[in-house]
């Protein structure tokens, strides 16, 4: 052992003991199905079955994934859309009986010889916005499924009372139970019901168990998150990460389901059976020896984890501050990733899934709890990453600790960090305005800054508080900008404009008001304004890259489809472009980071056997995102109406935003209006608000066209047929059916109209405006 | 006068590559400098001087999200 290292076995995280009667809680189980199977041979990446369970019946029962499943969808987030689209009807709501709870793999996942091969994607009809929504997530349940036989588990129905679904690869038999007993958040009953299902009482044994869970907030709210677990043996804890976005937590808990529980006999690193496992590990081995040499002098990643952005984003005006108002704040680098780097444990290498070198889960082991159900408990609390630490600046809480805590709380509690620190940044602002105040907000002081009143409402919302505030505030901001107008208590406008939500979910945490691709990048998406489709602020606001419209669509083409790909197949997306080879710069495209790219090519040909090149991985990608957006439109959403974002995000909404960053919007509004910079200077600032705001929405129709363009979709921005079919969806005439009535529809109804008003020097994206017939 | 990533920003006498990012409030990690369509490795940062009339690219790369 080098000097300096010590044993796993000596380590203690030097958290609070709990001390249960585990057969007593586990005697309290009622079995009411079990489902012995013949459990597949995994063969180059897939188990080809899925798992399918019905909970208000207890039909349990296997599907098999077809050849023509894969050609399809691929696998992992393209499986996902498949279950659900055979599942579902266009008026599933998130809480109907046969909403679909799905958790997918994807052919690499569960590899081990290259980083980021962990990743399970979880789909459902989300309650913020009543459309598929997609959320990724690492840990070790999404691997262990696949071990266990299957690449997706598919969860339909509502159990009567809480129950546990135990998928035992060990003695290959599934079980629905009660679960009377349990705990219900997450970080007690991740460990419960990791040491009630390991084999033996041991760290290895407790090891091969994987626990999917959510806590009290998902019960009351629109934010629940999927907890996975994954024991780490050092500190002899359930850690946990997150598929955060879309309340998918909030429907595992409406189907009453405490914990699933995935439990493997073994696990070898040539589990997933790769076709050529040693063409595999080639490839793998030259980015783990790129990741061990380069991280420390790029983006520092396996010291700090994504908090690294914190001090970047600050000094690009990027940082959402004050929900969104500024990009830095003086105050900003009290939370600078080295803040939360004296807080981790920094002794013992962190990865979510064997094999990842960039190893960026990171940990504050024994951290004292400060408020609420747990007060004085000391825990083991994962992250803080770079979206929490966003949500923490976005609520002006500028103390490291509070923002531990507010992690702390929304994993055990089981909600997104995202959405719930978004939108209470909302409240605050309203509250500064007096739009909200005490009385209205339940008596919580809810203040920019206001720690205390923060905590207070996440333990009253998990508590299930019946105020009127905290009932509709829990739902997102969506329902509380239509909560606020309904009450009359507030220019319109204003709480419209300020509220950051698009499609009912919230933003994360990047300011876009300087970038208008990544405006589309946020609105133009799937499943609401989320970062992973695409981020291209630097390459639009800073490197200027893509000055034109078509520039940006092109830009709004390209990296979405290229960042499905990681969902399809299980992947984590940032070892591709966190860390670059020394001599990507040298290359033609180094925004692509070709090399990776490459890579990617040969790991998914050495896992499968398949013999793609990365013109035919786009395609993979653009198969599934067509499909979700033609699955949007087929609920009633996915047109330009519902990819329009909120002002917040294009610009600034108030005065004194206008004042904060004056020098640059005055610059900006000389060169719009083609007048000298001091006639400018001298007119009235309401005034010059009002001149941007109309200059920029119309921005963001006109990108709207050209992206809707480029992507082979209307002007209302739903796929035709012709696109499908040349997609490979030929054969799917129910969707091809639908979408031909529905692009006559918008026809009759004159929505397949350009959305930007172009002036004379402007030039529409085609000359025909039914261009998308001949696509 | 230079051209950094199409914008206009005034020259200095004796900058070096280093100077001109710290100016400039570049501090993101993982940028590639070209001068003039010339790709100049990191380890001339600090010794490469800009002339005036320059045409600078500091390319930021993705990352994030």
């Amino acid at each position: 052992m080098v000097k300096g290292q010590f044993s796993w076995k000596d380590y203690d995280a030097g958290n609070t003991k709990h001390e249960w009667d585990l057969q007593k809680i586990h005697a309290a189980h009622k079995v009411l199905t079990e489902f012995k199977y013949d459990k597949n041979k995994i063969e180059k990446g897939f188990a080809n079955k899925t798992l399918y369970i019905n909970l208000t019946t207890n039909e349990i029962k296997e599907k098999p994934v077809t050849d023509d499943m894969k050609k399809k969808f691929t696998g992992g987030r393209g499986f996902g859309l498949k279950l659900l689209w055979d599942s579902i009807q266009p008026d599933t709501r998130w809480n109907s009986e046969e909403n679909d709870l799905v958790i997918t793999t994807g052919p690499l996942c569960g590899s081990t010889q290259y980083p980021g091969s962990g990743k399970s994607l979880c789909l459902t009809v989300s309650p913020s916005t009543n459309i598929v929504c997609d959320s990724n997530v690492g840990g070790y349940f999404g691997p262990y499924l696949k071990f266990c036989g299957y690449d997706a588990l598919e969860i339909q129905g509502k159990a009567k009372e809480d129950v546990i679904i135990v998928i035992d690869g060990e003695a290959s038999v599934i079980r629905i139970e009660t679960a009377p007993l349990e705990e219900i958040n997450t970080h007690l009953v991740s460990e419960q019901l990791t040491y009630m299902y390991s084999s033996k009482d041991d760290e290895r044994s407790r090891q091969r168990v994987s626990v999917v869970s959510a806590g009290h907030g998902a019960e009351n709210s629109y934010w629940g998150c999927l907890n996975f677990s994954f024991w780490d043996i050092r500190r002899k804890v359930a850690r946990l990460k997150q598929a955060g976005r879309g309340g998918l937590g909030t429907v595992l808990r409406d189907k009453k389901i405490k914990g699933i529980v995935a439990r493997v006999d073994k696990f070898t690193g040539v589990e997933n059976a790769p076709e050529n496992p040693e063409a595999a590990a080639k490839v793998g081995t030259k980015i783990q020896k790129e990741i061990r040499d380069l991280d420390r002098y790029q983006c520092n990643m396996r010291q700090v984890g994504t908090a690294h952005l914190v001090e970047i984003m600050d000094a690009y005006d990027l940082l959402p501050c004050e929900n969104y108002r500024f990009g830095s704040f003086p105050k900003a680098p009290k939370i600078y990733s080295m803040k939360f780097f004296e807080n981790f444990t920094r002794v013992i290498p962190d990865g979510c899934w064997h094999g990842c070198t960039m190893a960026c889960a990171k940990t504050v082991d024994s951290f004292e709890v400060m408020t609420g159900p747990y007060k004085g408990h000391r825990v083991t609390v994962d992250g803080p990453e770079y979206e929490t630490v966003g949500c923490g600046a976005n609520m002006s809480l500028w103390d490291p600790k509070w923002i531990i805590e507010f992690n702390f709380y929304c994993d055990t509690y089981g909600i997104d960090t995202i959405s719930s620190g978004t939108a209470i940044a909302y409240y605050m602002e309203m509250f500064e305005y007096g739009i909200l105040n005490k009385e209205r907000c339940g008596g919580l002081e809810l203040a920019f800054g206001n720690f205390n009143a923060v905590m207070q409402f996440l333990h009253r919302m998990a508590d299930g508080d019946t105020d009127e505030f905290i009932k509709v505030a829990a739902k997102g901001i969506r329902r509380v900008k239509d909560w606020l107008k309904s009450k009359n208590w507030g220019d319109h406008q204003l709480i419209e404009d300020a509220g950051m939500e698009s499609k009912g979910l919230e933003y994360s945490e990047y300011v876009t008001k300087e970038s208008l691709a990544m405006q589309g990048g946020y609105g133009l998406t799937l499943k609401g304004p989320q970062h992973d489709e695409a981020w291209l602020i630097f390459m639009d606001m800073v490197n200027n890259q893509i000055p034109t419209f078509k520039d940006k669509a092109e830009a709004l083409h390209y990296f979405p489809m290229w960042r499905t790909w990681f969902g399809l197949n299980g992947l984590c997306k940032l070892p591709w472009n966190d860390v670059e080879p020394a001599n990507n710069a040298e290359t033609n495209d180094p925004s692509k980071v070709p090399e990776h790219l490459n890579n990617y090519v040969e790991y998914q040909n050495a896992v499968t056997g398949w013999n793609i090149n990365k013109e035919e991985l786009i395609l993979q990608s653009e198969r599934a995102y067509n499909w979700q957006r033609a699955l949007n439109v087929w609920m009633g959403r996915g047109q330009r109406r519902d990819d329009w974002i909120p002002y917040r995000s294009m610009g600034p909404v108030t005065e004194l935003e206008y004042v904060s960053r004056q020098e640059r919007y005055d610059k900006q509004l000389a060169e719009i209006m083609n007048k000298p910079l001091e006639e400018i200077e001298k007119m009235d600032v309401g005034k010059k608000v009002k001149l941007l705001y109309d200059h920029r929405r119309n921005q963001y129709q006109i990108l709207s066209d050209a992206v809707y363009m480029r992507r082979g979709w209307t002007q209302n921005g739903v796929p035709t047929p012709v696109k499908m079919k040349q997609l490979g969806f030929a054969d799917e005439q129910k969707m091809l059916d639908f979408l031909a009535k529905k692009i006559q529809e918008d026809e009759e109804n004159g929505l397949n109209e350009w959305g930007g008003v172009y002036s004379e020097s402007e030039e529409k994206p085609s000359k025909e405006r039914r261009y998308w017939e001949s696509w | 006068m230079l051209i950094i990533n199409s914008k206009e920003v005034i020259w200095k006498k004796d900058e070096t590559i280093s100077l001109l990012l710290k100016r400039m409030n570049f501090v993101f990690p993982m940028i590639v400098v070209k001068i003039n369509g010339r790709l100049i490795k990191k380890d001339k940062y600090s010794t490469q001087l800009i002339n005036d009339n320059d045409e600078i690219s500091v390319i930021h790369m993705i990352s994030g999200g």
